[in-house]
């Protein structure tokens, strides 16, 4: 059954792409500036060699470099990724406490883009050099243009110090708040300003795709079809030009979601959001590499998935994928 | 030259254009504009604007306005540099996967798949921080992080010029086959990739700002995005810390955006907005 | 010829004119046109490109597109369509007016269903449901197999004469009184156009409706239609019953049209070469296996199965065959643009196999067979000058240019061209001129075997027969071998001593043309020969001067 061999291929070829980014993985942290027994010991208070050569065994740091891969690898595939450098503790239980904050921001802000850009797009390239469209090709184009981290200021400043209406940083007040309901209040009210930084690029980039992408489907012949049958214009425009003018964004749409770590890295910094972006930041500068590798690996494990379920999803969305094989 | 009046014909790419020609001007005159070490201690720290100093002075009393000179010139310099770097890369590989086909374009596009799906910022940074931050560091970074999309437009480019009609006329007049990709392919891909590649600059200019603001800047040099993430504990009182580099930015990547869509609109005149009449 | 002849007409046009924007090549795509479609008969529109044939159609459903003016009447039930609101003409397209177009694969939706495609129509005038019994009847009535899978099935399950097929049953599901056809056939296989073509008449004598057949072919007027009108540049230059039309043409335009489509005719068979052939080809095969993934099964095509044949020194081959037959294929792979997965092909004078040298041994014999492509605007590099271009080979053996650049003037005179043309690019010339550029390349190099691709397939009727007679007289006057592949027997029959009919990778059926053509054997030629629009009336008469 072609389903079949599509998720067999798809297994096979994630396997692949986890194998070959933890060798790469592997071969950054021994890159990495500094002994690792260093400047474990530099934080230890302690520089003897006795230590050092101690903390290298427990680190397995004395091996030969292919077991030391192949190591690295057995225990990646059991989900053991070392330990913090700085704290002594399992990356992997580092990483998982923090995982749900990010998934909540990067979720959040995900849906919005997803909803809101595609919607303003398409409602754009309906009226083609209108006021609304010429207006909302250029906010795009700002946002478009803007650094994440800067919005993220300015919202902080415009909402928080000029006006007070919600929080500046964190995901939970510092007075704790009594009451589910309150306290999911107030988890979305410090959701709101980080959420929709990260979210206001990926916004003006749907905008502008999904305008191009409607306006070159409308000029399709099928769609002058559509209209010889009698449709009115709604129909025409949304089970004929939407439909298939969502296709590419979909695709884009997949190909981002990966990567939404790597912007929530800076978004979190600004917004103290307690999640793996700003755990990696964090291992940046306290020299901390076998963490940030771990977050680096994780992250890249969360683009293969999302791949994964992009190729499903386009392949429901365009049945000309799977049929013409 | 028709090129240009096309170019002319819209005013977004334009304006554009006049105002990176400002800036490019501001980058190459600074050491005339604002001489002196833009790092130097000037005046008393966090000044608002005002006064000697229009853009006010930061936590170390330094000038902002001579920041904001002095960084255009590394935001630019980082930007072209990564994004031809880049192109070239992305081009050669791509050109070579689409023309040649069969296996050799299979393990070509492996290894952009594979490049594609490293989350590219994260690696950014790790490869800033592996190789210590510096200019060649993150120029590097940045190029390795971004060839992948310019490759595979320059494989599709080159996959369907292959099959074109007079690509098969220059094979059977006996043209060698690098012969054909440079004169005859190459010329004909040239138009998506050049707006591709103006786009990328923008590109690297963000995320360049993105890395200097994390703290991965070139640490002898002043640039946008350093001058935003070193004044992150005090934004909340000295506003004209983040306000004035964030516009920057923000100015110079929206004047490379205009001037490549309007390249776009240029070089693809038969793209524009105009339909296939048929009678 | 009055406009006014037919009495109550279905759609009365007056005056009709469509403005095209500013920066075009001219001001009007229709001009002032007059013209009536009567109820219950067959108008055919007739021209080429360029006459406004297209847009009157698109006028008439209120598909202008929108930076082009329409001024005018088009009178129908009391109304005039010029000008109608959006939602009344709405309520006319699709139930009382249908349309179908050219290219049946682009005019359906890629990722809907043929069966919820269909419904749309029922759905969308109002019609209640459940439409499934009208829909698998509508599909059945239009001639295809199993309706009630079908569909479900997707418009690239289908091929190409189904897709059209599915396309007028959309337009005819409310049973309209008008049929609207802009070029329905033209990009489809000759079999598959007669079908149509017979699928369309069948509707109309069965509902009694009119249709506007919109036409560059005269052999499918002469195969359905009623009346004719033909336009030329925006103006109707004239009109009348078919037979009228045809047998006594009486503006100068069309007499050079009806001259202009090719016939079939017999050809003198070329007198024996004695000697040995110029080029013999033998057991030439290619087959194509893709594999959806790693898992999926590989699916094998043999695009070429055992062709052989051979070509004598100022001989012509015709290879004719539709779509997947193979044709283009076998012609790529004996100018070595695609490798072969096995044959044997020998030039005059080469002792080895062709096809087994590599490119270093290749590289001296290329130039003794060349190719004129297809497509006059993708054969030349739009950035190249003209002498660029005609001298590429020269250049590439190491002519110097000065020499280079008089071989080129006296190619260009060769075709009929202006010599001055060599410092201009292909942008200035017309299809019919790109042709002879692309024919003065290929002659550059003085080759033995010139292979033509379907070299006036994309050319406008009227220049068509000019390009032919210019590579008729070429390869007489240069003693060249030809092979001339083309879907279009009637085109064969003109410039081809021998025929080879080719049909999914095999040659079926070769010999003189005479004799295939005129007496053929197998049972595909004879459906082929069958198919060509227009065969009764009019495909074989007597070409112009010999006399009505």
């Amino acid at each position: 059954m072609p389903q079949i061999g599509f998720l067999l291929q798809w297994v096979v070829k994630a396997m692949a792409v986890v194998l070959a980014i933890t060798i790469l993985n592997f071969f950054l942290i021994r890159l990495a500036p500094g002994d690792p027994a260093m400047v474990m010991a530099g934080e230890a208070g302690a520089a003897d060699q006795q230590f050092l050569d101690r903390v290298r065994q427990d680190f397995g740091l004395d091996q030969p470099v292919v077991v030391q891969l192949w190591t690295y690898v057995k225990n990646v595939v059991t989900l053991d990724l070392g330990q913090s450098y700085r704290t002594g503790r399992p990356v992997t239980d580092m990483i998982l406490e923090r995982l749900p904050a990010t998934l909540l921001l990067t979720g959040t802000a995900y849906l919005l883009a997803l909803l809101v850009g595609p919607l303003l797009g398409a409602l754009a390239a309906m009226r083609p050099r209108s006021i609304f469209d010429s207006l909302l090709m250029v906010v795009s184009l700002v946002f478009y243009a803007t650094p994440i981290f800067w919005v993220g200021l300015l919202l902080i400043l415009v909402f928080s110090v000029q006006l007070g209406w919600l929080p500046p940083f964190g995901m939970h007040s510092m007075i704790p708040v009594t009451g589910t309901a309150a306290q999911i209040l107030d988890l979305a009210r410090h959701l709101v300003l980080p959420a929709i930084t990260l979210a206001l690029f990926y916004i003006a980039v749907y905008v502008r795709l999904t305008r191009a992408s409607m306006l070159e489907t409308a000029s399709l012949d099928y769609v002058k079809t559509a209209r010889a049958k009698g449709l009115p214009e709604w129909r025409v425009a949304s089970a004929h030009i939407l439909r298939t003018a969502l296709i590419p964004i979909i695709t884009f749409a997949g190909l981002q979601a990966g990567h939404l770590v790597g912007g929530a890295i800076v978004v979190e910094t600004v917004f103290a959001w307690p999640g793996i972006g700003r755990l990696a930041f964090d291992a940046l500068f306290q020299r901390d590499y076998n963490l940030l590798l771990g977050v680096f690996l994780v992250s890249a494990l969360m683009v293969v998935f999302f791949n994964m379920l992009t190729d499903l999803v386009l392949r429901i969305a365009d049945p000309r994928i799977a049929g013409r094989a | 030259m028709a090129f240009l009046k096309r170019y002319a014909e819209n005013r977004g790419a334009v304006a554009g254009l006049v105002i990176l020609a400002v800036v490019v001007a501001v980058a190459l005159a600074a050491p005339l504009l604002m001489p002196g070490d833009p790092m130097a201690t000037r005046g008393r720290p966090l000044l608002p604007p005002g006064g000697d100093f229009p853009f006010g002075t930061d936590m170390l009393g330094r000038d902002v306005l001579a920041g904001i000179v002095h960084g255009a010139k590394v935001s630019l310099m980082i930007g072209l540099i990564s994004t031809v770097i880049a192109v070239l890369i992305g081009v050669t590989v791509g050109a070579v996967a689409g023309f040649f086909g069969g296996q050799v374009d299979d393990l070509l596009v492996r290894v952009t798949e594979f490049f594609q799906t490293i989350p590219s910022f994260i690696f950014a940074i790790l490869l800033v921080a592996i190789m210590t931050p510096s200019l060649a560091s993150i120029v590097t970074a940045i190029a390795v992080v971004t060839w992948p999309p310019i490759a595979r437009l320059a494989r599709s480019e080159f996959m369907s010029l292959r099959r074109r009609e007079f690509v098969e006329a220059a094979v059977l007049s006996g043209l060698s086959r690098t012969r054909i990709i440079v004169s005859e392919v190459l010329p004909n891909a040239m138009s998506p990739l050049i707006v591709m590649g103006s786009l990328m600059i923008a590109t690297a200019i963000l995320t360049e700002s993105a890395l200097s603001f994390l703290g991965l800047g070139d640490p002898n040099r002043i640039s946008w995005g350093y001058m935003i993430g070193a004044a992150r504990t005090v934004f909340r009182q000295a506003w004209w810390l983040s306000v004035f580099p964030g516009l920057a930015i923000a100015l110079t990547v929206l004047a490379i955006n205009l001037v490549g869509e309007g390249l776009n609109d240029a070089l693809n005149p038969h793209l524009k907005g105009r339909m296939r009449i048929e009678t | 010829m009055n406009a006014r002849a037919v009495a109550d007409p279905l759609v009365a046009i007056e005056k009709l004119t469509v403005r095209l924007p500013v920066d075009s090549d001219r001001a009007h795509a229709v001009d002032e046109i007059d013209l009536d479609i009567a109820p219950g008969r067959i108008l055919c529109l007739v021209g080429e490109s360029g006459s406004g044939k297209s847009m009157t159609a698109h006028a008439i459903m209120g598909l202008v597109p929108r930076p082009l003016i329409c001024s005018g009447t088009i009178r129908y039930d009391g109304q005039n369509l010029v000008g109608l609101p959006a939602d009344r003409h709405r309520a006319i397209r699709g139930r009382r007016i249908g349309m179908i177009f050219q290219e049946p694969m682009a005019a359906l939706n890629p990722v809907m269903r043929i069966g919820r495609q269909i419904e749309e129509v029922f759905r969308f005038h109002g019609i209640p449901g459940p439409h499934d019994e009208r829909i698998v009847g509508l599909l059945a009535d239009m001639g295809l197999p199993e309706p009630a899978v079908l569909r479900h099935a997707f418009p690239f399950h289908l091929s190409g004469g189904q897709r059209q097929r599915v396309m007028i049953a959309m337009a005819l599901a409310l049973d309209p009184e008008l049929l609207i056809a802009d070029e329905p056939t033209t990009a489809l296989d000759v079999t598959t156009q007669k079908q149509i073509l017979a699928l369309i008449k069948k509707a109309q004598a069965e509902r009694g409706m009119g249709v506007l057949m919109i036409t560059h072919d005269f052999g499918v007027v002469a195969e359905i239609g009623d009346e004719v009108a033909v336009m030329r540049q925006g103006r109707i230059v004239e009109r009348g019953p078919v037979k009228q039309v045809l047998g006594s043409p009486r503006h100068e335009y069309t007499r050079t049209l009806l001259e202009a489509v090719p016939r079939l005719e017999p050809r003198g068979a070329a007198p024996d070469r004695d000697g040995a052939p110029l080029l013999s080809v033998r057991g030439v095969v290619k087959t194509y296996s893709t594999r959806a993934g790693m898992f999926a099964p590989r699916r094998t095509v043999e695009a070429v199965r055992d062709a052989s044949f051979t070509l004598a020194r100022g001989g012509t081959l015709g290879i004719v065959g539709e779509s997947g037959s193979g044709k283009s294929t076998l012609a790529r792979i004996i100018v070595r643009l695609l490798t072969a997965d096995g044959g044997d092909v020998r030039l005059e004078g080469v002792e080895r196999n062709l096809l087994d040298l590599a490119s270093r041994d290749l590289a001296p014999l290329r130039r003794r067979v060349q190719m004129v492509f297809q497509d006059p605007f993708a054969s030349l590099n739009p950035r190249r000058t003209v002498f660029e271009i005609v001298a590429q080979g020269l250049l590439a053996h190491g002519v110097p240019r000065e020499r280079a650049r008089d071989r080129v003037a006296e190619l260009l005179r060769l075709v009929a061209l202006d010599p001055a043309s060599a410092s201009r690019y292909p942008n200035a010339f017309s299809g019919g001129q790109r042709q002879r550029i692309g024919i003065a390349r290929a002659l550059a190099l003085e080759p033995d075997v010139l292979v033509a691709d379907e070299p006036v397939s994309a050319l406008d009727v009227s220049i068509q027969a000019r390009v032919l007679d210019l590579l008729a007289g070429l390869q007489k006057r240069l003693s060249l071998g030809m092979l001339f592949i083309t879907h279009d027997l009637r085109v064969a029959s003109q410039v081809c001593d021998h025929v080879a009919v080719m049909q999914r990778g095999r040659i079926v059926e070769m010999g003189p043309s005479a004799d295939v053509l005129f007496n053929p054997r197998q049972d595909y030629t004879k459906l082929l020969i069958d198919s060509i629009p227009g065969r009764g009336a009019f495909a074989t008469r007597p070409a112009a001067g010999t006399g009505h």
